[in-house]
């Protein structure tokens, strides 16, 4: 609503609205912007200034402690050098969170829409759906699917998506109903448009804002998700690096190098602190109802 | 009470069959399907396998077979462990307790915990407590539960040497002290999330409270601050807590699994990760079901309880 008077009233720029306004002047939410704009950065420009590859063995110098020598994070146990592979592995966990939310959001608006606008039958049954999918605990459904299906990074995205959509098409579904009802819905209707047309450019950029917020929390969770299942040993497979898996062998040398193990917990730990931030930032911003713990 | 406990029931029953649905959906999805294990034996041909599934009616039509599957489900009859030929259901039901009471003991932490820092952050509003909680609370929901497990163990076992890394009990002592004393460090980390979580539920929930008629009363009678808190704004936080709890399950259940692999815990997610290993799929599958079977009768037990306490519940 507020997006078609601004456009036809005031002609204000989109970054001097209230939202944005409100999203500059939220402290953490920018500080994660600028963390993940940090991470991202050195994961795509890092490998090639760093000295060491993230597959060269250097088996002189294996278990280096951080800040000694050549290698500033130190080396595993074949001596790679830990730094290079924290980021190559950070490509991939923020890759594959990334997508995975991409995917997740897209299932879980189109669940949302169909069943908020449709509503009967077809509603009902969409939402027991996604009540059945909530019921199972996130990681016994990932790992049993991961562990059966061919464990590829796509293959890892795809399966945290479809057991990650519920949130959004629940939030979807309910703003959904409520705008159904709204003159500028029946106004359309009238006018004879198609439901389809109705449901996608009519409600649906209504109902962005919520789509947004569950979309940046669905990074954090998506990060986390395929960080459990690495660590377990059914995600991301070695050699290829991945946050999740490089603290998979990290336990059993926890007393002689726990610089293996404290590392890349902490890259975890800060991308998804950012992007929850970030989300809490954007619900702020985005004035959505705060029923999310 | 009988019309909600009927409609409540009848809506588990629903979601109970939408669950199974899914879990055949996931059974059927690995690849050969339920004889799977089967294709890796060299012992066994081609033939044999085509027995094999005739044998175990599985060239029936899907959905025969999945009232076939489910129906022995509702029986009691869960498969059977291919480690060691026990029944499913005897396997999961020799690990519940110990996840039971990982579980328990860390929702009660993380209950005890988060009410305080929630109700403090309430009543000293965007004092540095509270901003540090608000903060602390989210972080605490980005840690992964295993890396916080790693810390813990580097810390207050290597470095410390205050409490086991792993285990249940140490062997040849049972006692009660041994118990707790592998309790704690395990449900602390078990319980981190959670604290955040019920944190912030019961910052709101005072919040919401404190402005509430009855406590202007309250305090018009001169009833004292503490007295409030503890009795009028706790009493009305706490039913909806029970719901909350429900609510939490699934997470809870994750975050035991996660927990019970690092601290070697021998309870539902480590058997989980086990049967992975050995590619024990009845147990898999076994496990799968009863944990979201766990999730739903959690929530309708979660429910009954407080509408017998509600009546404004049971009566809408």
């Amino acid at each position: 609503m507020t997006a078609i008077t601004t456009a036809n009233l005031t002609p204000t720029r989109w970054w001097r609205s209230r939202a944005v306004n409100r999203f500059t002047r939220h402290h953490l939410a920018l500080a994660g912007i600028a963390m993940i704009t940090l991470l991202v950065l050195a994961c795509v420009v890092a490998p090639y200034a760093l000295p060491y590859d993230s597959l060269n063995i250097d088996l002189r110098a294996r278990f280096a402690p951080p800040l000694s020598g050549h290698h500033y994070l130190g080396t595993d146990p074949l001596g790679r050098d830990l730094a290079a592979r924290l980021l190559m592995a950070g490509r991939v966990s923020l890759l594959v969170g990334f997508s995975a939310m991409l995917l997740s959001t897209l299932i879980g608006t189109l669940v949302g829409v169909t069943a908020g606008y449709r509503g009967g039958w077809i509603g009902a049954a969409l939402m027991r759906m996604v009540d059945g999918f909530l019921s199972y605990p996130s990681i016994f459904l990932v790992l049993a699917l991961a562990a059966t299906l061919r464990p590829s990074p796509v293959m890892i995205t795809v399966i945290i998506a479809v057991t990650s959509w519920m949130e959004t098409a629940r939030i979807v579904e309910a703003e959904v109903r409520s705008l159904r009802e709204r003159e500028f819905v029946q106004a359309a209707r009238m006018v004879g448009l198609r439901g389809r047309n109705i449901m996608f450019s009519e409600i649906l950029p209504n109902a962005m804002g919520p789509i947004i917020v569950a979309a940046s929390l669905a990074v954090a969770r998506a990060i986390l998700l395929e960080a459990y299942i690495s660590f377990l040993g059914y995600g991301i497979q070695p050699p290829l690096p991945s946050w999740g898996n490089m603290l998979n062998g990290a336990q059993q040398y926890l007393a002689s190098a726990p610089w293996l193990a404290i590392i890349p917990g902490a890259a975890i730990t800060i991308a998804v602190t950012s992007f929850n931030f970030i989300g809490d930032g954007l619900r702020d911003a985005l004035d959505v109802r705060d029923d999310h713990i | 009470m009988p019309r909600f406990l009927l409609n409540r029931l009848s809506q588990s029953i629903v979601l109970l069959v939408i669950v199974s649905i899914i879990g055949f959906t996931v059974l059927n999805l690995m690849p050969g399907g339920p004889l799977a294990q089967f294709g890796l034996d060299p012992g066994m041909t081609q033939k044999d396998i085509a027995r094999l599934s005739e044998q175990l009616g599985l060239n029936r039509p899907l959905w025969i077979q999945y009232f076939d599957w489910a129906w022995r489900l509702v029986q009691g009859d869960w498969g059977h462990s291919y480690r060691d030929g026990s029944s499913v259901l005897t396997v999961i039901s020799r690990h519940l307790l110990a996840t039971l009471l990982l579980m328990g003991t860390s929702t009660a932490l993380a209950i005890a915990i988060g009410s305080w820092i929630g109700i403090r952050g309430a009543t000293h509003r965007y004092s540095l407590f509270d901003y540090c909680a608000t903060v602390g609370a989210m972080v605490a929901l980005s840690v992964p539960t295993f890396w916080f497990g790693l810390i813990g163990i580097y810390i207050f076992t290597l470095k410390l040497g205050w409490v086991p890394a792993g285990n249940m009990y140490a062997i040849g002592d049972g006692s009660v002290l041994d118990y707790l004393h592998h309790l704690i460090l395990p449900s602390v980390v078990l319980s981190l999330v959670h604290v955040a979580i019920w944190s912030r539920y019961m910052r709101t929930a005072t919040l919401d409270a404190l402005t509430q008629d009855f406590v202007k009363t309250a305090r018009a009678k001169g009833v004292s601050e503490r007295r409030i808190l503890l009795k009028h704004v706790v009493g009305n936080a706490l039913l909806p807590m029970i719901t909350l709890a429900g609510v939490q399950l699934p997470s809870l259940l994750t975050g035991a699994l996660v927990t019970e692999t690092v601290f070697t815990w021998p309870g539902m997610g480590r058997l989980f990760l086990d049967s992975l290993g050995y590619s024990d799929y009845p147990v898999v599958m076994g496990l799968l079901i009863f944990s979201a079977v766990l999730v739903v009768l959690g929530n309708l037990i979660a429910d009954i309880v407080v509408a017998v306490v509600d009546p404004r519940i049971r009566l809408s």
